[in-house]
Parts: structure tokens; C-alpha cells; sequence
């Protein structure tokens, strides 16, 4: 990694509504960038705004105004189609509720990104999947069917797919939220081994104080504005 | 993006709701059975009936019809030949039942490459006379052999050998006829013809159509047999029956040979217009139904996938989180679509064909029908094709609609809903 800040996240100018019932102003000129191996938590009061910037900044949500670019690229005005190919290959997910595939095993959640991607054969995606899982130590239970894992687990699994394709960058929403104190203390500490070693860009909306006190830098909201960056 | 991957979600998917996957593919099953069996069932049955009238009826018939002269001497004359003229109480002259010229015809006809068989034959009209009573009949000379390939002569003959009639003096008696004299096979007959001829003949067989007014009055003998017996030449013939490779040629057909022998000619088409009707309207009734059949399959599809996406909204979500485009969405509902469509159609293509084994089994005999003891199904490779196709097609539409709902969702109404 380069020790020069390279920017891979960078939000000008956010802004966004909601229409329905009426209309409100979420977001209000959210201006903030982040850099290579940057470990960097969001927090606010909930609904300050938070989960909505993350879902702009993520690409999935493309109604609002302002300018997004990700890895040097302005991304704002893509076609869908383009977005999806980002997502797949910069963007790295985990979410408060898992989101595993019931229908598929372990190993199966995890390559399926990269199986999108299509640059790897598969046998090789296998092995990049189990190397991923040996990291948070889940290698024993590739062949188990995703619903037959605990919370804290199937989190892992979420962290591993999320980390297959080797992405620029990895977003959390409240990825500890629903777990109890101990697997959140597992999942900080995957978040923060990450950061550390990999040098892995990290984003993480979160309000729980303890998991932002341990990221490198701290972006705070309140009523869709950024108060401390 | 790979099918292999489109594939095995749409796979993991259907295997999720094994349950509902089934019943929709047996929906498509059934329907493409019935479908199936239906169409065998419903073109067995039109191609028996109409061969009832059809196969023995000849594609072109010549024969000399008995009418006044359409050229009168008046139309002739200079004087009067561009006038209308009215002349009443014209009668027929110096006409003759018989055909002229007949061998050269026959001659001619025989090498025309478009004909696969000509066959002649006399209608003479007769009574059977049984003791003091004189029953109106017709006796039919006919060349058994060439009847026989034509016009599946033996099929009508139930009882004794068309062979039989080459024997001078032999007669093959419609059953109708035969059960009105009382005659047995081997009893000899007399018959009087028009022109007051007396003949005896030996019974050597029953002849059954299945439409009694025919066989109420139609015997066959050799022409050979019936031109003795009314006095004759060997080349009186009434009528030419031909029939030709490819029937739908024969209105032309009959056209050209009308005016190059100076001779009645009809067609098969004109003759027998009302059986084409009705086979096409019975083919279109078991095609509609076939049809809706298989429409409302494609309706308990488009449910089950439907009520599919919104169990499965979360993992759409996900999916698009992770990077599949709406359009790998919507081809992974289609192919679930299609999965159901191909395997539930291969299976009703399969129990169709049982479907039709079953019904050909079925006993089925009737007076009328004297060759058909069971069903009859047609196994057209045709239906089974349409079938295919229609499975296909109609799951392809139900499939389509819940494929482009999947493909709008929006990922962050999902996971924000949670």
C-alpha cells in the first residue's frame, strides 16, 4: 500500500430527499472523502441520515444530488448496469441482517460474487473462498447450509464474501446490531484485523459508540449533516 | 455473465420450493398431456371418419352426364347467333351413359406422372329380385385388384375375398342388401337390369361401408361380369375413378381433362367440400381447448413464481447488492420459468403418448365401422412438436412478467424494510 492518501470514496455535495408522505431533506450538502486503508466509521442518532448515505455511497441508491466518485471515478449518472459491475467488483457488503443465501452452502455464499465476476476458473474461486474463510476461521463449516450457522458465523461468512473479490472497498451497515456482545467483539475484531494487516478500506455505519471508538476516524451526523469528520 | 451461474441460482431457487416447483411443472404436465392425448384422440378420429367417405372416393371422376346440348343449331346460324334466344322443351339426344373412347383416355391418364392409379368402372343400375319382389339396387363392376390398392377395397369387405369376384358370375352384395334377401354366402341370386336382362349370380361376400344407405343397395361385381350381364362391349365403361399423388392437384387437374376429353370431371374438393369442413372445425375445437388448457397452466406458473419473488425479495436484494444487474435477475426467473416449462412439458409430452397407447386399447366397435375394433389415435409427431413448442412459449409468458417484477426490485427497499 502506498503510504501517499489516495482517495477511494469521495462524496461532494450530497444531497437527498424523500417524497413520501412529503417532502424532507435526509441528506444536506455531505461533503467527506476517504482514503486508501482507511478504517472510518459513520455515526448519528438513528435517523440522522446514516443507513441513507450508505446506501448512496454504495451505488444502490442513485436518486439524489451531488457527486459520487469511487476510486478516482466519478460515478454519479452511471447506467444500472454499470453500477452492478462496480458493486461486484470494488464493493465489498455486510449487513446488519447477514443476507446469506438459505439455499446455498457456506463456501457457495462466498463465491458467488467472484463467480459473477468471472475472472478467476472456478476451482481457483474455491480456493480463494477457503483461503477467506480460513481468516475468520469458518473453514470447517464451507459445506454447511448458510441457515444452519449462528448469527455470529453467518456474519463471518458476510465478511469472507464480501472480501472475495478483493474489493477497494468494504461497507457495513451496523454489521454488529444484531449480535450479541461477544460475536461483536469477534466481528470488530475481524473488521479491525482487516484494516490493520490488509490495509482494507473500511466503512462502517454504526451506533454503537464502543465500535466506532475502535476505528481510526469517526464521521458524525446529525439531521442528514456532517457535524465532525 | 455465465449460465452456469444463472443456472445453478435459478436451480438453488426451484429447489428451495420443491413443493411449489412441482405443482407447477405437473400443471404444465398435465396440460401438455391432455393436449397431447386430446389431438392424437381428436385427428384419429377425423382422419377415420373422413377416410369413411374419402379413401374410397375417387380424387377425379369422368364420367358422361346425361344433358341437353349447350350448343343449339340457332346459336349456330349468322342470322340469329348473336341474339338471346329462348327455346323451350330441349331434350337430351343420342346420349349414353357409356364413356367414348374410353381405352384411349385410360391410355393417357395412366402415363400422366401426377397419377398414382386409375381404376374404371360401371354403375348399372338394377333390381334384386327376391321371389315376387323387386328391390331397387346398383351393381358397381369394378376391377377388384385395382380397387383394392385405390381404394381400400377389402377394408369394406367384411366377409369373403375381393379376389373372389374375378370368378365370372360372382357377386359381393352390400350387407344392407344381403340381410334384405336373405342371402348366404355361396346362395345365387338373380338380378334384372334396366333394359329388362335377367342374370344369376353367386353370392361371395358382404360388402359394409358403414353408411347403411349404401350398403343398402350397393353390390360389387367384376366388369367383366356386369358388362355380360347387361349386354355390352368390353369397353363399356361409366365411369373413370383416378387418383392422383398429391389430392390437392386434383380441381386443376380436373379442369384440364374436362376439356381435352370433352367429359364430365369432379373433383374431390367439390364432392366432398363438407367433410374438409368438418375435420377443420373438430382440428380447431381440440386445438382450442389444447390451448387453454395450457394457458391456464401458464397461469398457476405465473402465481407460483410470483408468490416465489416476494418470498424471495430478500435474496433478489442481496443479489443486487452484490453486483447482478437487473437483467441477470430477470434471466434467473425466466429460466426458472423455462425450467418448469421444458421438464413439466417433457413429461406430458411422454404421458401424453401413454395417454394415446391407453386410448388406442380402448374398444371401440360399432356396426357402422367395420374394420376399426379400438380407438383410433393418430401419433402425428406434428402434435407432439406443438406441444413442446407451446409449453415453452406459455411458461416463457407466465415466466416473463414476475421476471421483469424481480428485476425492478429495489435492493435498498428491501434491506432498509428490515
Amino acid at each position: 500500500m502506498t503510504k501517499t492518501k489516495q482517495p477511494v470514496l469521495e462524496a461532494k455535495n450530497i444531497d437527498k430527499f424523500f417524497y413520501n408522505p412529503i417532502e424532507t431533506q435526509v441528506l444536506k450538502q455531505v461533503n467527506f472523502t476517504i482514503n486508501r486503508g482507511e478504517f472510518v466509521s459513520v455515526v448519528g442518532k438513528s435517523g440522522c441520515g446514516k443507513s441513507t448515505l450508505l446506501y448512496i455511497l454504495s451505488t444502490m441508491d442513485t436518486d439524489y444530488k451531488g457527486e459520487l466518485l469511487i476510486d478516482e471515478e466519478v460515478i454519479t449518472g452511471k447506467s444500472s448496469n454499470y453500477l452492478s459491475k462496480l458493486r461486484n467488483e470494488k464493493i465489498g457488503f455486510v449487513f446488519q441482517f447477514h443476507y446469506l443465501l438459505n439455499e446455498f452452502s457456506v463456501l457457495e455464499n462466498v463465491l458467488i460474487p467472484g463467480l459473477k465476476l468471472d475472472k478467476f476458473s472456478r476451482e481457483e474461486l474455491e480456493h480463494r473462498a477457503m483461503e477467506k474463510l480460513k481468516i475468520f476461521d469458518m473453514q470447517e463449516h464451507a459445506l454447511k447450509k448458510a441457515n444452519q450457522l449462528s448469527g455470529g458465523q453467518k456474519q463471518r461468512v458476510a465478511i469472507a464474501r464480501a472480501l472475495i473479490n478483493d474489493p477497494v472497498l468494504i461497507m457495513g451497515d451496523e454489521p454488529t446490531g444484531n449480535l450479541d456482545k461477544k460475536n461483536a467483539d469477534i466481528v470488530f475484531n475481524i473488521f479491525k484485523e482487516l484494516a490493520a494487516e490488509f490495509h482494507q478500506t473500511i466503512l462502517i455505519v454504526t451506533h454503537d459508540p464502543e465500535f466506532a471508538e475502535g476505528t481510526d476516524r469517526i464521521i458524525e451526523m446529525e439531521d442528514g449533516r456532517v457535524i465532525r469528520l | 455473465m455465465k449460465w452456469s451461474l444463472i443456472l445453478e441460482l435459478a436451480r438453488a431457487l426451484m429447489f428451495a420450493r420443491v413443493k411449489q416447483t412441482i405443482v407447477a411443472a405437473t400443471g404444465v404436465t398435465f396440460s401438455i398431456t391432455m393436449f397431447v392425448a386430446l389431438l392424437g384422440f381428436m385427428n384419429g378420429l377425423n382422419t377415420l371418419l373422413d377416410g369413411l367417405v374419402l379413401n374410397r372416393t375417387p380424387h377425379i371422376r369422368f364420367y358422361n352426364q346425361i344433358k341437353p346440348n349447350p350448343n343449339q343449331p340457332i346459336d349456330l346460324s349468322p342470322e340469329f347467333g348473336s341474339a338471346v334466344n329462348v327455346i323451350r322443351s330441349i331434350k337430351p339426344s343420342n346420349s349414353r351413359l357409356a364413356i367414348y373412347n374410353s381405352e384411349p383416355i385410360l391410355e393417357t391418364l395412366t402415363k400422366d406422372p401426377r397419377v398414382r392409379g386409375v381404376s374404371s368402372k360401371i354403375n348399372s343400375q338394377v333390381f334384386y329380385n327376391v321371389g315376387n319382389i323387386d328391390l331397387t339396387g346398383i351393381v358397381n363392376g369394378v376391377d377388384p385388384e385395382k380397387e383394392t390398392e385405390l381404394f381400400a377395397f377389402q377394408d369394406y369387405v367384411t366377409v369373403g375375398n375381393p379376389a373372389d369376384l374375378l370368378q365370372t358370375n360372382s357377386i359381393i352384395l352390400g350387407k344392407g342388401a344381403a340381410d334384405r334377401m336373405l342371402a348366404d354366402i355361396g346362395d345365387v341370386i338373380q338380378i334384372t337390369t334396366a333394359k329388362g336382362n335377367k342374370a344369376q349370380l353367386k353370392v361371395v361376400g358382404y360388402y359394409q361401408s358403414g353408411l347403411a344407405d349404401f350398403d343398402n343397395t350397393n353390390s360389387f361385381a367384376s366388369i367383366n361380369t356386369v358388362q355380360k350381364m347387361m349386354g355390352e362391349s368390353s369397353s363399356y365403361l361409366t365411369d373413370i375413378q383416378v387418383k392422383l399423388y398429391d389430392f390437392n392437384q386434383a380441381p386443376a387437374f380436373a379442369r384440364e381433362y374436362r376439356d381435352i376429353f370433352e367429359i364430365e370431371a369432379d373433383d374431390i374438393q367439390t364432392v366432398n367440400a363438407q367433410f374438409e369442413t368438418g375435420s377443420s372445425i373438430r382440428t380447431l375445437i381440440s386445438y382450442a381447448v389444447g390451448i387453454t388448457l395450457l394457458v391456464v397452466s401458464g397461469f398457476g406458473i405465473y402465481n407460483i413464481l410470483n408468490m416465489m419473488i416476494y418470498e424471495k425479495l430478500d435474496t433478489i436484494a442481496i443479489l443486487k447488492a452484490i453486483g447482478f444487474n437487473s437483467s441477470d435477475v430477470k434471466r434467473i426467473f425466466i429460466t426458472i420459468a423455462l425450467s418448469i416449462g421444458l421438464i413439466g412439458g417433457a413429461v406430458g409430452l411422454f404421458l401424453g403418448y401413454l395417454a394415446c397407447l391407453g386410448i388406442e386399447q380402448i374398444p371401440f366397435e360399432t356396426d357402422a365401422l367395420p374394420t376399426v375394433k379400438t380407438f383410433p389415435v393418430d401419433f402425428s409427431p406434428k402434435y407432439y412438436l406443438i406441444g413442446g413448442v407451446f409449453s415453452l412459449v406459455t411458461t416463457y409468458l407466465a415466466g416473463f412478467f414476475p421476471a421483469r417484477k424481480a428485476s425492478s426490485v429495489d435492493p435498498v427497499d428491501i434491506i432498509r424494510g428490515k
